[in-house]
C-alpha cells in the first residue's frame, strides 16, 4: 500500500469542490481533465475479483449500464456539492427521479407531493406512479400544515421543488422536512433550479436530492441527465421502509441497510434500480456535465444578477400584471428566499401579460435574442409559454395550482449583457402594442 | 445520535490505515450476506491480516476463530467490533489488555464509554465509521461508485489497490 501524505482534509470552498470534487488526475496516465471512458464493459483481474465486484464485496468496475468511471467522477462532484454521501447519475432527469422514488415506493404506498411543479413532474406521478398503484396527494406547497394533513399511513415520502417550476413557490424546507421526519418517512427535493450553489436542501433536512442536470449543473444546453444525491442520515430500518431494510430478492437475500449503513439507498439504487431499469446516463454526456458544473458558481451569480434586473424592470412595465420571481423583495416568499436562497433566486421566472393568451403568444413570436423552446438553466436565454407547452398535459385547476396563467409567459436568463436582453424584451412590447 | 468528530477524525483513520497489519474482528460472521463478512473479505483482500473473534465458529473464511480478543496468540493492531452497543465496553476493556493500538466501532456501535476506555488506555478510537468504506475512501475505489470520497487533490496518485 502506499503511503499518502497523511494531511487533515480540509474544508475545501464551494469553487473549489466545483473544480476538483470527485476527479483526482487519472492514474494511469496523469491526464488531468477526466477521461471519456468510453466503454461498456471492464476486463476483470481474474474470477475471484469478478465475483467481488459482482457481490458488492469491492468497489469495482462491471458494466457501464451500472458504473462508468467518467460517469462516477460527475456523481461525486454533485454528491459534495449537495453535502450528500454520494449520488448516482442517470439519462435523464425524469429518469432520476422515477428511480428515486421507485427505490422507496411498493404498490399500494401513498405520495404527497406539492401541486406546483414541473409539468413532466406531475405526469410521471399521476400516470406512471398510479399506473403502478401509487397513492398521490397534491398539496399547496405554501403551508407547512398542509402536508401533515395529507399523510396516511402508507405515505412514504414528501415530494417538492426547492423552487417551483414555474410558479416560483420557495419550499419551507425545514418545516417540512420535520413533518417528514415526524411521520418516520424520507423528504424528497428536486433542486434543479436552485442548484447546491444558490441551496443545499439536505443542509435543511431533506433526505434525498434530486436533479434534471439538463438545466443549471450542464448549463449550456448539449446534454439531458439526471442525478439522485442521499444525506445517508434517514434510518430506513425504521419498520417503514421494508423495501430497503428486508433482505432483498433481486440481489440474492442481500439487506442494503443492514449491510451498507448510511450508504444502503444508494447502493441499492444503483445496483438494482439502475441496473434493472437501465436509465443510464452516457459517459460523453457526464464529460459535458463535469465542464458544465466547473463552471457552476460563476454563471449562477451571473444567472442571478441577470435575472434580479430583468425582473425589477418587467415589474414596472405597464403591460405586466404580475412578475413571478422569489428574488423580488415584494414576492411573498421574499422572507423564505432570505433564508434558503441568499445568494439568489434562481433564474426561471413567469411574468403574466394583460393582454392573455394571444398577446403571449405574440410576445414569444417577437423576441430575438431570447430562444423559443422548452428547457431552462442554459447559458443562453430562453422563453416560452407553459400553459400551451411544458404545462399542457394539465388541466385548469391543475394549471392554476401551479401558478400558470393564459398570459403567463416563462424566462430562463442566461448569462448575455443584461442590457442587450432588456433591449431584446424592450423590442417585443413595442412589436405587440 | 451524534458522535463526536474527534472519533472520526480523517488523519486518525489514514493513520490507522497505514499502518495496521493485523484486524481483529470481533463477531465476525461467517455468513456472506453479513456486513462484518463484506469487511473481512475486504480487509483479507487488502493485504490486512484477519483474525475472526466469534466464539461460535472454529473457523471463518478459513481463518481459525478465537472465542475472545484475550485468547489471540500475537499482536493485534486493529480490533474492529462487530456488535450491539451495549458489549462495545466490554470489548474496550479487552482491547487494552490486549495491547491493541486502535478500537475501530462500525456503524452504529457507538459507545462513549467504551471511547473514554481505549483513548485512557492508549488506544485510537473510530466509532460508527466502516472500516472497509474507509479504506475506500483513502486508497481504494470508491470513488468509482459516485461516493462523496471527500478527497480533493491535484497530485497524480499512485497505483490504486
Amino acid at each position: 500500500m502506499q503511503n499518502p501524505d497523511e494531511k487533515p482534509l480540509r474544508s475545501f470552498g464551494f469553487h473549489t469542490r466545483s473544480v476538483h470534487a470527485g476527479a483526482r488526475p487519472e492514474p494511469n496516465t496523469g491526464a488531468r481533465a477526466v477521461p471519456i471512458f468510453q466503454t461498456t464493459s471492464y476486463v476483470f483481474e481474474d474470477p475471484e475479483s469478478a465475483a467481488a465486484y459482482f457481490n458488492l464485496q469491492e468497489y469495482g468496475n462491471t458494466y457501464s449500464r451500472i458504473m462508468n468511471p467518467t460517469v462516477a467522477a460527475f456523481e461525486e462532484r454533485v454528491g459534495n456539492l449537495e453535502g450528500a454521501i454520494g449520488a448516482v447519475a442517470f439519462a435523464s432527469g425524469l429518469a432520476a427521479q422515477s428511480a428515486a422514488f421507485f427505490t422507496l415506493l411498493n404498490p399500494g404506498d401513498h405520495v404527497v407531493a406539492s401541486a406546483a411543479l414541473y409539468g413532466g413532474t406531475v405526469t410521471q406521478l399521476k400516470h406512471l406512479f398510479r399506473k403502478m398503484s401509487v397513492g398521490l396527494t397534491f398539496v399547496d406547497p405554501d403551508a407547512p400544515e398542509n402536508w401533515k394533513a395529507a399523510l396516511t399511513d402508507e405515505t412514504k415520502l414528501l415530494f417538492a421543488e426547492t423552487i417551483g417550476n414555474p410558479g416560483g413557490n420557495v419550499l419551507d424546507i425545514e418545516p417540512v422536512a420535520a413533518i417528514a421526519h415526524g411521520h418516520d418517512i424520507p423528504l424528497v427535493v428536486d433542486n434543479t433550479f436552485a442548484t447546491p450553489y444558490l441551496c443545499r436542501p439536505i443542509d435543511w433536512g431533506a433526505d434525498i436530492v434530486v436533479h434534471s442536470a439538463t438545466k443549471f449543473l450542464g448549463g449550456h444546453g448539449t446534454s439531458i441527465g439526471g442525478v439522485v444525491a442521499d444525506s445517508g442520515e434517514f434510518d430506513w430500518s425504521n419498520g417503514r421502509f421494508p423495501v430497503i431494510a428486508d433482505p432483498s430478492p433481486a440481489y440474492h437475500g442481500l439487506a442494503f441497510h443492514q449491510t451498507f449503513g448510511g450508504y444502503g439507498y444508494l447502493m441499492k439504487l444503483r445496483a438494482e434500480t439502475l441496473r434493472d431499469l437501465g436509465g443510464a446516463m452516457s459517459p460523453f454526456n457526464a464529460f459535458l456535465f463535469m465542464q458544465g458544473v466547473e463552471t457552476l458558481p460563476l454563471r449562477m451569480e451571473r444567472h442571478v444578477a441577470n435575472a434580479v434586473t430583468l425582473a425589477e424592470w418587467l415589474r414596472d412595465r405597464s403591460e405586466v400584471t404580475a412578475v413571478r420571481y422569489p428574488g423580488l423583495d415584494d414576492s411573498p416568499y421574499s422572507s423564505l428566499t432570505k433564508k434558503y436562497l441568499p445568494k439568489g433566486a434562481g433564474a426561471v421566472f413567469c411574468f403574466d401579460l394583460a393582454a392573455g393568451r394571444q398577446a403571449g403568444q405574440e410576445f414569444i413570436r417577437a423576441v430575438e435574442l431570447f430562444s423559443h423552446l422548452a428547457n431552462v438553466g442554459d447559458a443562453k436565454s430562453l422563453i416560452i409559454h407553459p400553459a400551451s407547452t411544458t404545462h399542457r398535459q394539465l388541466d385548469e385547476e391543475e394549471l392554476a395550482a401551479a401558478g400558470i396563467g393564459p398570459g403567463t409567459i416563462r424566462l430562463s436568463v442566461g448569462i448575455e449583457d443584461v442590457d442587450d436582453l432588456i433591449w431584446d424584451l424592450e423590442e417585443a412590447f413595442a412589436r405587440i402594442a | 445520535m451524534r458522535v463526536s468528530p474527534e472519533h472520526q477524525d480523517p488523519e486518525t483513520i489514514q493513520r490507522i490505515l497505514h499502518q495496521a497489519r493485523t484486524v481483529a474482528i470481533v463477531g465476525l460472521s461467517p455468513n456472506e450476506l453479513r456486513a462484518s463478512n463484506f469487511v473481512g473479505f475486504y480487509a483479507d483482500r487488502h493485504g490486512y491480516e484477519v483474525i475472526p473473534v466469534n466464539p461460535r465458529e472454529d473457523e471463518i473464511m478459513g481463518f481459525k476463530s478465537y472465542p475472545s480478543l484475550a485468547d489471540i496468540p500475537g499482536t493485534v493492531d486493529v480490533v474492529d467490533v462487530f456488535r450491539d452497543p451495549g458489549a462495545a465496553v466490554e470489548v474496550a476493556l479487552q482491547a487494552v489488555a490486549i495491547n491493541a493500538r486502535a478500537l475501530w466501532l462500525q456503524f452504529g456501535v457507538i459507545s462513549d464509554e467504551a471511547a473514554e476506555i481505549a483513548k485512557a488506555g492508549g488506544l485510537d478510537v473510530v466509532m460508527d465509521r466502516c472500516f472497509k468504506i474507509e479504506h475506500a475512501r483513502y486508497i481504494g475505489r470508491m470513488h468509482w461508485l459516485g461516493f462523496n470520497t471527500r478527497v480533493i487533490t491535484g497530485r497524480r496518485p499512485g497505483h490504486l489497490l
